[in-house]
């Protein structure tokens, strides 16, 4: 049915596009010259008028359909069970609903029951049915109603690029009403949380175990949410890993800017992409069977006891990750610095190590700085490598050889499983989540501006 | 440095001939398949301003930057024949470029000073070739380079400023101070003046007409003023191939050419 729809809505748009060019044409006689605007404007026009009506009326039973629905079905549930408690009524409806949908349901429906349940599938189709027909009418009516506005003056263009510039607007506030949205549920539900935990606990404690007791009486009914030896696994694992990434990042950038030849570029430069394509749970998998171990043998070879799960592997390992990231954007940056300075430099009888040092370096240096700030937001972000290969024990250690744990790893600690949505266990995630979407943006916030003023300097 | 100042060289007089400080014999230079420069031989007489004039895309800069092998940070570029500066041939294979262009420096169209404070930039070329130890010796060399440049007086409070402050013109002379640190015995010049305002084009009209009495100057310019103001020598190019040579005063007012005639009555470029 739906698919059926759908056709036939698109069919009648391509009609009225052909209709809408054909009238305006035949209203000059099939000269360009005289009409207001470009005959496919007219046809758009006329097309618009057939989509935006059947859309609206597709989307407003898309809202409401389900609550009509509702209300008719307990109209017509029988009065002994309309009058069940608000619990009971809603597993009969479930029921009746599951049966209606060939599901399975919890017990076998009386046959009154039984009757309402086929009474719903007939409202449920009928009202698809319904709906298809009003659609296509509007699109009908639409057709129509556009159509007889096209005359040779009508101004097509100026209509079609108001739908145009009221569509690019609606997409865009989805997209930052959703951001806001985010934003804003972080919030609620974050001040939901530091209701019951303080926020100076929450992030000056130095103890985390975020258990909450069902009863009063249970074992762990002391929960603990002091944050600090969750951000400063974060902060270890992301030191470690930029340690790794900046250094090789910005060399083999160097390389691929200042001495490499072109040819020697165009294959390593897609190499270097391919690494930053692998899928970051295959990093995951690769730090916690390869490199963790490793690093144990390799420690206990110097009689170091090093912790299965370690900070190093992880962040050694997201540090691999990152190099692309760096190496790339500073390949840019780098790159951005006009050839006019290299070549003072040159013509000053510099080497090339000594100009990429003391000229290319200090040029691209706001540019690469934003380059590594943008690298840190995503390793403090990164979550699947850290969850595979640095543990969940919230250590507070400075000890990279430990186990530690970070931020996103707590926060899908907290949140897998079932839950109750309103223990302090799990609105913990929410406030985490909040912390760490402040620390990121500013990151970012920071990084960008840095880079732009860069980029004004040399345009 | 060889040469004594030349007072006598005024517009109207044919200056009397100085030794050759540059001999350039056969030179042709490539870009890949495609000839910019075609068998062009010319000597560059010391403490003198020679003037590369012709329309653009005919190869002066290409034949100025062969003369501190600047052509070698083009990959594709091949340049043949010999180029001699004292006696060497500068493209011999025992030849380092390093110390070349600390002999042979140059200025360039745009004003390039590096992203660092004034005095760094001045500093740059003499920290690089080990011509300074400590700070008062940089400091005497950045002091006497800014004097030189005619800078010194306009950026003595300022010296730690980026050298991206500076106007235009100061930017260019900042990068003059710059070639002139190193104590080089050639400057070479490829249209210093092409992004500045006419007054900060006079002032470094009458800064390479100071400069000359220390130092071999060449330079590239696209006004026929300019050359006849500044140089004594002009070369005249066309199409890669050198078409006439010799004092600038002939050069402008009696060319043997007729294309050279052409070009400077502004028939053609
Ligand atoms: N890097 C280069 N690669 C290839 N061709 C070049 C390059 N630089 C200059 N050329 C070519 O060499 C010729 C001379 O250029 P150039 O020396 O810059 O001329 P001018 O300075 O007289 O305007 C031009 O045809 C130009 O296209
Ligand atoms: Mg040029």
């Amino acid at each position: 049915m739906t698919t059926l729809l759908i056709v036939v809505l698109l069919g009648l748009s391509a009609i009225a596009f052909q209709t809408g060019r054909k009238k305006a044409l035949r209203a000059t006689a099939g000269n360009i010259a005289p009409l207001h605007s470009l005959p496919t404007y007219y046809g758009t026009y006329v097309a618009l008028w057939v989509g935006i009506p059947s859309l609206i009326v597709i989307g407003l039973w898309l809202a409401f359909e389900p609550q009509i629905i509702n209300a008719l079905l307990l109209a017509a549930l029988p009065g002994d069970v309309r009058g069940l408690s608000p619990a009971e009524l809603g597993l009969q409806i479930n029921d009746i609903k599951n049966h209606a949908a060939g599901g399975i349901t919890s017990s076998e429906l009386s046959p009154r029951l039984q009757e309402v349940a086929d009474y719903y599938l007939g409202l449920r189709q009928n009202g698809l049915l319904g709906m298809t027909i009003v659609a296509v009418a509007a699109g009908v009516g639409g057709l129509a109603v556009g159509w007889r506005h096209v005359t040779s003056t009508f101004r097509a263009r100026n209509h079609v690029e108001r739908t145009i510039r009221v569509v690019l607007i609606i997409a865009s506030s989805i997209a930052i009403l959703t951001t806001v949205g985010i934003v804003l549920s972080l919030l609620f539900e974050s001040i939901r949380f530091f209701a019951q935990v303080s926020p100076i606990e929450f992030l000056f404690g130095l103890q985390w175990s975020p258990q909450t007791a069902l009863r009063a009486d249970q074992v762990g009914q002391s929960g603990a949410f002091g944050a600090v030896p969750i951000f400063a696994g974060t902060l270890m694992i992301t030191i470690i890993a930029m340690a790794i990434a900046v250094p090789i990042g910005l060399f083999s950038a160097i390389y691929m800017a200042e001495y490499a030849s072109s040819q020697f570029r165009s294959v390593i430069k897609p190499v270097l992409e391919v690494l930053a394509g692998i899928p970051t749970v295959v990093y995951g998998f690769f730090a916690a069977l390869t490199v963790a171990p490793a690093i144990r043998g390799f420690g206990e070879g110097l009689g170091l006891s090093v912790a299965s799960e370690s900070a190093l592997a992880a962040g050694l390992v997201m540090g691999i990750m990152i190099i692309p990231f760096v190496s790339s954007l500073s390949d840019d940056v780098i790159n951005a610095v006009p050839q006019s300075l290299r070549d003072g430099s040159y013509a000053m009888g510099a080497t090339k190590s000594e100009t990429v040092r003391q000229v290319i370096l200090p040029a691209a240096l706001p540019g690469i700085v934003g380059s590594v700030l943008l690298a840190v937001s995503r390793a403090i972000g990164e979550t699947m490598i850290v969850v595979m290969a640095a543990g969940l024990s919230a250590n507070l250690t400075a000890n990279p050889f430990e186990a530690v744990t970070t931020v996103t790893v707590q926060i899908v600690t907290l949140l897998t499983g079932d839950q109750e949505f309103d223990s302090a266990k799990t609105l913990a995630a929410f406030a985490l989540g909040l912390v760490l979407f402040i620390i990121t943006l500013g990151l970012n916030v920071v990084a960008l501006r840095v880079v732009r003023r860069y980029r004004e300097k040399y345009d | 440095m060889t040469a004594m100042p030349d007072q006598d060289v005024e517009m109207g007089r044919a200056p009397a001939p100085m030794p050759n400080k540059i001999r350039t014999q056969h030179v042709s230079v490539y870009y890949g398949d495609k000839c910019a420069i075609k068998d062009v031989s010319l000597d560059i007489e010391s403490n003198r301003v020679t003037a590369f004039i012709g329309p653009s895309g005919c190869g002066k800069s290409t034949f100025l930057r062969c003369i501190n092998r600047m052509n070698d940070t083009i990959d594709i570029c091949r340049v043949d024949g010999s180029i001699v500066l004292d006696g060497t041939d500068i493209y011999d294979s025992k030849i380092d470029v390093v110390q070349l262009r600390a002999r042979v420096g140059m200025v360039f169209q745009k004003p390039n000073p590096f992203p660092k404070s004034i005095y760094d930039n001045v500093a740059y070329g003499p920290r690089i070739h080990g011509l300074v130890s400590g700070r008062g010796e940089t400091d005497d060399v950045v002091e006497a380079s800014l004097n030189r440049a005619g800078l010194w007086d306009e950026v003595k409070d300022r010296l730690q400023d980026p050298g991206t402050s500076l106007s235009g013109g100061q930017q260019q002379r900042l990068c003059i101070a710059r070639a002139i640190a190193v104590q080089p015995e050639v400057i070479l010049m490829d249209e210093p003046c092409s992004a500045l305002d006419p007054i900060a084009t006079a002032r470094i009209e009458e800064l390479i007409d100071e400069l000359r009495a220390n130092y071999t100057i060449i330079i590239v310019t696209h006004s026929m003023q300019q050359a006849a103001r500044v140089s004594q020598r002009t070369a005249f190019f066309h199409l890669g191939d050198l078409i006439e040579f010799g004092d600038t005063e002939q050069v402008f007012t009696n060319p043997i050419e007729q294309k050279t005639q052409d070009y400077i009555t502004g028939r053609f470029g």
